[in-house]
Parts: C-alpha cells; structure tokens; sequence
C-alpha cells in the first residue's frame, strides 16, 4: 500500500516554471506541494546562461510587438501568434517582478537592469538587432532558479524532494494526481490533487550530443503520453549552434550578442553568407544549418567537424571596426561577462577564451514541442483546444506553442516565468471551485508492476546499450538535417530497441534504497517512447520549417503545413509504449490572430 | 590510458553483519586525458557495477549535484578530468554529512542550515513600478557570493563543521552574505541577528578549506570575515571597500 498524500495541487519538476506556478498558486491560497527528482536547485534552469528577453527599453527603443514578430518570425510562422503576444507582453512585468523578489541583475550606468544582444532579437520587425536580453553576467538561469526557490522558501511551499513521478493518475476524466517514487527509500507514494501542473523539462539526452543534464530524459512527457495525453509537435527539437566540440556543453549566444563570431577552417565569417542583415545573431536553427553545410563543403577547422567561435578582442573589434560601430571590447570585458563561459573552455578544453577561439558543433538543447496547453497552463487534448480537467503544464515540457518551429534564445526563461505564472494564477482559481475527484483503487499498481519488472529483470542487455544506440541514431538521421530513408532507419532501430529494452533488459541493482541503476533504467524507457514519437512526427511532416529541416522537401510549406502535429497513445497505461502506430493528426491550425489585424505578421520568405 | 578507482563503497540494504563501508577497486581502460571524473564513474556505473551511486545532473558544474572528495579534496566530479588526477584516483562521499549509500549523503542538514540564514530578499518598501535602481559599484560588492551553487564542497571541507554539525557552515553564510551586502535588501539585521548565534560566523577559525574547495571560486573565507566584520560594527555599511575583507580575515 503506497503513502497517500493529499494537497490541492501538486507542481511535477522544481525548475523555474514549477517553482513560479508553485509560488503563484501558494499566494492564490492553494495548498501546494512540489514533487521533484532533484533538489530544487539542481534543476536546469540553472544552466541558462546569456539573458532573458523583454522590451524593457533600457538601453535600445523597444517594444513588445517587436519581440513578439521576432518570436512568431524565429518560430518559422508555426507560433501561435497569440501564444507570443502574451510572451512579449508579459515578459516585461514578469522581468521587473523578479527584479523586485532581488534577482541580481547586471545594471546599466543608469543602474537600471542591462540588456545585451541575442540571437534574432530585432527592432523595428527585423530591422536591426536590439538589445533585449535581460542579464546577470553569463550565469541569469542559475540566479533565476535561485531567486524563485528563495522565494517559493520565503513563502512556506511544500517540497518532495528527491521524489521521482512515475505516472499520472486520471479518473472519470480528470487528473487527479500522480505516483511518485522516493529516491531514498524506494517507496511509492500517490498524491492526490484537485490540479496537477508538469514542469519536467525537455528530453535532450534523446541525442548524443547534447547541452541537456543527465536528468532531461522527459518523463513528464512520456509519462502523460503513456496515459493517452497527446504530444504537440514533436519534430521539433532545437540544436544549438554553439556546443563544445564532442562534449555538447553550451556556450552562450551572449558570446555572439558581445559581438563574437564563428570562423570557419578557411577562416571566414562564414555567416555573412547566410544571414547578410544580422549574420551570428540569425536564429539558432539558421546559424545550425549553416554550421553544418560549411562542415558538409569541408570548411571544418582542419578538416574536421568543428568549427569556431572567436570572442577574442582583436577578432571582434576588427568586425566592429567593419560594421562602423564605434564599440570595442577588451579582454576584461569579456572576463567580467562571459566568467563561466571562460571557466568551461579553460577547465575543460584547455582553451582560453580571451586569447584563442573555442571549437564548436551543434548540439541538441530544447524542445519546442511537448504537452499541448493553452495560455492558461491547461492542457488541451485535441484539436478543438478541448481541456483535460485539473492537467496543467508549462515550461519546456509543454507546448503553448509560444516557440514554433525554433525557439528564440532567452525565450525560454521568459516562458517559465510568464506561462508558470499564468499555470500557478489558473490553478489557484480552479482549486477554490473544484472538488477532490476520488482516486481510483490501487492507483499505484500498474506503475507498481513495470518498476518491479525492471528491478528484477536479468536479460542481457544493460541499459546504457540501449541508450547509447538510440542516441546515435537520432543524431545521425533525427538531427539538424533529415529525410525519409534516414528517419525510417532511425524509426526502425529505436523499435527494436524498444523490444529489447521490454524482453531483454538487465540491471545490477536489485536494492530499493537509492537504487538509481533501477532509475535510470526507467528513464531510458521514457527517452525510447519519445524517441519513438519524434521520429515518426518529423516523418510525417513533408516539409522544411525552423528547426525540422528535411532534405527532400527542402521547402516550407504554407498551403499545407501551417498546422500543428498531434500525436497520441491509444492504448493508455503506465508502461512504456509496445510497438504499434499511435494516432497521428494535424487538424490543430496554428493561430494567426496577430496576422489578421497586421499584414507583418503573415507568413513570408525567412530572412535574416 | 588505464586508469585505477579506489572508491568508497557502503551499501545500507546489505546483510546485517556486513553493513559498513569499504573500498572497492576499480579499472577503466582507453581513458582519454580529457575525461571528466563523472564520465568515467559513470563508465564504471553502465559498464562494470551499476550499483555504484553518485548523484549527478547537469555534468558541467553549474547545478551542483556531484561534489565528492576526490583524492582527499573536495570537487565536483564533473570539473575534474583524468588528467588532472593521473592513473589512480580515490573517490570518497563528502564528510560531515550521514552517507546514504556509496557517494550519496544525506544533504538535509545542509539545507536546513541554508533555510536558517533567511536566504531570500527582504524589502517591505512599496515596489517601484519599474525596477528598483542599483549601481554598478553596489551591484559588485555581492556578485561573488551569488555564484553560490549550494553543492557543500565549502560546508564539508570545513574542520569546525565536522567538529560541530550545528554550526551553520560556510555556504550558509555566503547565501546570506549574498544578501547582507545587498543594497536593495533590509533584512540584513536579522541575518546578522542569526549569524552572531554561537553556532554561526564564530564557529569559523579561518581555517581556509572552504575557500580552494569551492568549484565556483568564490573567496568564502572572505566572505565570512565580512559577514564577522559586519556584526562586530553593527551594520554591512563600508565593510566591503577595497582590501577590507582581508582585514577582516586577518582580525577574526
């Protein structure tokens, strides 16, 4: 018999989003509980480095139907238009608000907060680049993270830590909570809950090489997608231009807002070639791609698959100097804004930053797709925005879709704070109407039955095998580039090792306290399931938009694909999918209401 | 190159009789110099034992997880790579705190200590509409300790810490010193209020462990010696101009 717990709402994953809807729906009077796998502050928020955008105005004229263009235009037309207007406009009272809980943002000489340049953050719709980006030094993630779980402290909110979810529990159509699984001791323990919000992140470890946390292995997605709650978008998943060569680790678009640029093995500015206007500071699917046809021409540094990224003072103020701007920078600027960027390259390549240029390849960082919601956090079960009663989601994990097609940088800080804030308003509303629906019997059975198959499984084929396999292949074929042979193949290997992983799996740990081989195992499922979705949506989806980019329909696709893909389990349970062909549909038109009202916003050829 | 672990093993489920900690060795073979420790545990953990058990997230310093005393000093085992330890390496959890299993200690009285400084801004004055204002020189004075990432390498290489686990130890008192110095901040009497208790800032003897453990370079013991300096004069007003933290650290 699993520990009971009642609260009215339980917040899933203890990153910015939860933390900011756990905060909100705690003042609303709701009593809240968050239940996460990792100490609050282990979270991967933390690891945001260069800004959080909002048209503050502080250094350049700005304003939020600049940022919000910028967002639907970096989205590649896929954004829901309405989706991004509140972002934009949000994100300004949501940037002074964390200001106000003593978020220690850099400051202008005027002692306002600074703002820096970052990637396809334009005026004037996408007339010159603005700087947007809110900043604590190349560390604003982590003092996000950190400023909300002071808060949520200050404000008495309940912690599970260390308490991994491992299915969602729905009755007579609504979400009445969650089965969780204490690290420590290896219990099962059902919350029960009138709102039950996801926050869990991305799915990044999907991919070999990658700027995502060992612990991003999509489990609030793949768990709700088990249970029959449909997945938005799936094909599209962001590489970030700028990873460490082989190690993944992210190197900041700050470093190209501060004016740094990538250098190719014949040492141009190979930008210039594909971006005229705004060059590095293109979107990240842009820059990725351009990054990977210079490899395919052998422009890689020595020939290899790398290329640079050069902050080097003499670099930079020599295409400064070019570009007519009267700004320059010194090795100690760069010291003073980029100090963790500096640390990484020096402690883990060798590399100093100030004085060489650091060798970079894309690396996979964000999904734009995830649990459909709408802009209130709830999350909406088919194409007619249909809401599953008491399901929340935001953050990375959910899919608004304020990103489109590719995600802006800085955008998803600003995603946290303004859709948390939004989810944790929406669930202390419902909570004070709702009441408890019962919890059905034995709610901890089925999940019950699939973790003891794991603790006790003895085939012959430990987890990482599996793991390592599907990460190679998505790489290759489920990657910046695709198209049909190659996503079929990928389809077809993550299938059998998905059969493998539910007949022939094999653990060490047979223990329950700590047991984080048992864990990890059970994550892997998560990653194959999702693995499994994406590439079956980026498969459908015959066209090239943001960062799906398919090698035989290189073109996008107005006519036909102005739409969202909707994927879906019709065969719900707490197990990992077996291997049959989910639902697939994309009857869910992206939203134009900002197109309708100013002829901007409609779609058009994406320049940059 | 080969490459040898020594690790310190304990495993709370064992049979009654043999459950106490010991040492276990390891062998990895085609390690490359620039292999973090935590990758090579984890080669250790996927390939030979998976019951091996460590905490880890983010794998590149940031969310603080994996601190362990690696060759006697306290890291983040992902900031450390083969080349910087050599052919052998012994891996311990970090002390002062009840271990758990393998590398894992109970992180609960770290946090408890952290709660205890009030760790969160305080300012009841009526919010400006926009941002309130700081200036660049009185944003400087606290940037070091917002670096903090809570990992404890300070708080468990700190020899009064072992002595006395009720002292609050060093992290605890960067987070408040994160916001003592905090122009925008009026909690700073109440901090000091906590921090004057038998068990905060005296319990520090400037031992200076806690300053080289911390994977974020920030000067704890200078940071101590100005939260000390601070409640000696009543207010954090002056305490930090340029030098005064070494004062205060040679005084105390």
């Amino acid at each position: 018999m699993a520990n009971i717990h009642q609260f009215d709402a339980i917040v899933v994953g203890a990153g910015g989003a939860g933390l900011m809807a756990a905060l909100y729906a705690t003042k609303g009077g709701a009593k809240v509980a968050v239940v996460s796998k990792l100490y609050p502050t282990r979270s991967h928020t933390g690891t945001a480095q260069g800004g959080i955008g909002a048209a503050l105005g502080n250094l350049d004229e700005d304003k939020p139907l600049w940022h919000a263009f910028d967002t639907v235009k970096g989205g590649d037309y896929l954004t829901d238009q309405n989706a991004a207007m509140v972002l934009a406009t949000e994100a300004i009272d949501a940037v002074i608000e964390l200001e106000h809980m003593g978020l220690p943002f850099d400051r202008t000489d005027e002692g306002k907060i600074s703002q820096r340049r970052f990637g396809g953050h334009t005026s004037n719709f996408g007339e010159k680049p603005v700087r947007r980006a809110c900043h604590a030094a190349d560390r604003t993630g982590h003092m996000i993270l950190q400023t909300l779980y002071q808060q949520c402290i200050k404000h008495n909110v309940t912690f599970f830590d260390e308490f991994q979810v491992v299915d969602v529990i729905l009755n007579q159509g609504a979400c009445v909570g969650v089965v969780a699984l204490q690290l420590g001791t290896g219990e099962l323990h059902v919350f029960h809950s009138k709102a039950t919000l996801f926050a869990t992140g991305g799915w990044g470890r999907v991919w070999s090489v990658t700027s995502n946390a060992h612990s991003l292995t999509g489990d609030g997605a793949a768990l709700t997608y088990r249970r029959g709650v449909p997945m938005q978008d799936m094909e599209f998943f962001q590489f970030h231009p700028t990873g460490i060569y082989k190690m993944g680790i992210l190197i900041t678009e700050g470093v190209r807002g501060e004016g740094g640029v990538l250098i190719n093995g014949r040492g141009e500015r190979f930008m210039e070639k594909y971006a005229p206007r705004i060059k590095d500071l293109a979107s990240r699917d842009v820059v990725s791609r351009a990054i990977y046809l210079e490899l395919r021409e052998g422009n890689g540094i020595k020939g290899k698959d790398y290329v640079y990224l050069d902050v080097t003072p003499p670099t930079v103020n020599k295409y400064l100097a070019e570009a007519g701007e009267t700004r320059r920078i010194t090795a100690e600027d760069v010291e003073k804004k980029l100090p963790d960027i500096l640390d990484f390259c020096r402690v883990y390549l060798g590399v100093d930053p100030v004085k060489q240029p650091m060798p970079i390849q894309p690396t996979a960082h964000y999904a734009m797709g995830g649990i459909p919601t709408n802009v209130h956090g709830e999350v909406v079960i088919d194409a007619n925005w249909t809401v599953l009663p008491g399901m929340y989601a935001a953050g990375e994990v959910a899919c608004v879709s304020c990103h489109g097609a590719n995600r802006l940088g800085t955008n998803s800080l600003v995603d946290l704070v303004v859709f948390g804030r939004r989810g944790g308003k929406a669930i202390a509303e419902y909570v004070k109407q709702a009441d408890f629906v019962p919890l059905p019997a034995n709610a901890e059975k089925e999940v019950e039955s699939e973790i003891t198959r794991i603790r006790k499984s003895s085939g012959k084929t430990k987890p990482y095998e599996l793991r390592q396999a599907m990460q190679k292949t998505m790489m290759e074929k489920v990657g910046v580039f695709r198209e049909e042979a190659g996503i079929a193949e990928a389809l077809n290997t993550v299938r059998e090792l998905k059969t493998r992983y539910q007949t022939d799996l094999s653990i060490d740990d047979r223990g329950y306290k700590f047991n984080t081989d048992l864990m990890e195992a059970w994550e892997l499922g998560c990653l194959l399931d999702l693995a499994e979705i994406t590439a079956i949506s980026a498969l459908n989806r015959k066209e090239s938009r943001g960062a799906h980019s398919r090698e035989d329909f290189k073109a996008r696709d107005d006519q036909n694909w102005l739409v969202h893909s909707l994927i879906k389990n019709h065969a719900p349970s707490a197990f990992a999918t077996g291997i049959y062909e989910p639902d697939l549909n994309t009857d869910k038109k992206v939203d134009m209401s900002l197109a309708s009202e100013d002829e901007r916003f409609v779609p058009k050829a994406r320049t940059y | 190159m080969d490459m040898k672990f020594r690790i310190r093993r304990f495993n709370p489920e064992a049979e009654e009789g043999k459950r106490k900690p010991y040492w276990q060795e390891f062998t990895l073979t085609g390690v490359e110099e620039t292999d973090r420790i935590l990758e090579l545990l984890h080669r250790i953990k996927w390939e030979q034992d998976g019951t091996l058990t460590l905490r880890r997230a983010c794998a590149h310093g940031i969310c603080g997880s994996d601190a362990m005393r690696i060759n006697g000093v306290n890291k983040l085992a992902c900031k450390v790579l083969a080349k910087d330890v050599g052919e052998k390496v012994q891996i311990e959890p970090i002390l002062g705190l009840p271990v758990l299993k393998d590398l894992v200690v109970d992180m609960e009285p770290f946090f408890a200590h952290y709660k205890s400084v009030l760790p969160y801004f305080i300012n009841n004055s009526p919010e400006p509409e926009r941002e309130r204002l700081q200036t660049q020189h009185d944003r400087e004075l606290y940037d070091d300790t917002t670096k903090c990432i809570l990992c404890a390498c300070c708080t468990t290489s700190c020899p009064s810490y072992w002595a006395n686990g009720e002292y609050v130890g060093p992290a605890a008192i960067v987070q408040a010193h994160r916001f003592i110095f905090d122009t925008r901040d009026e909690g700073a009497q109440e901090r000091l209020d906590v921090l004057a208790d038998p068990n905060g800032v005296w319990r520090c003897r400037t031992i200076y462990n806690c300053t080289p453990a911390c994977p974020r370079g920030i000067q704890v013991t200078r940071a101590i010696g100005e939260v000390k300096l601070a409640i000696v004069r009543g207010s954090p007003e002056g305490v930090i101009t340029e030098g005064a933290g070494e004062i205060a650290v040679s005084n105390s």
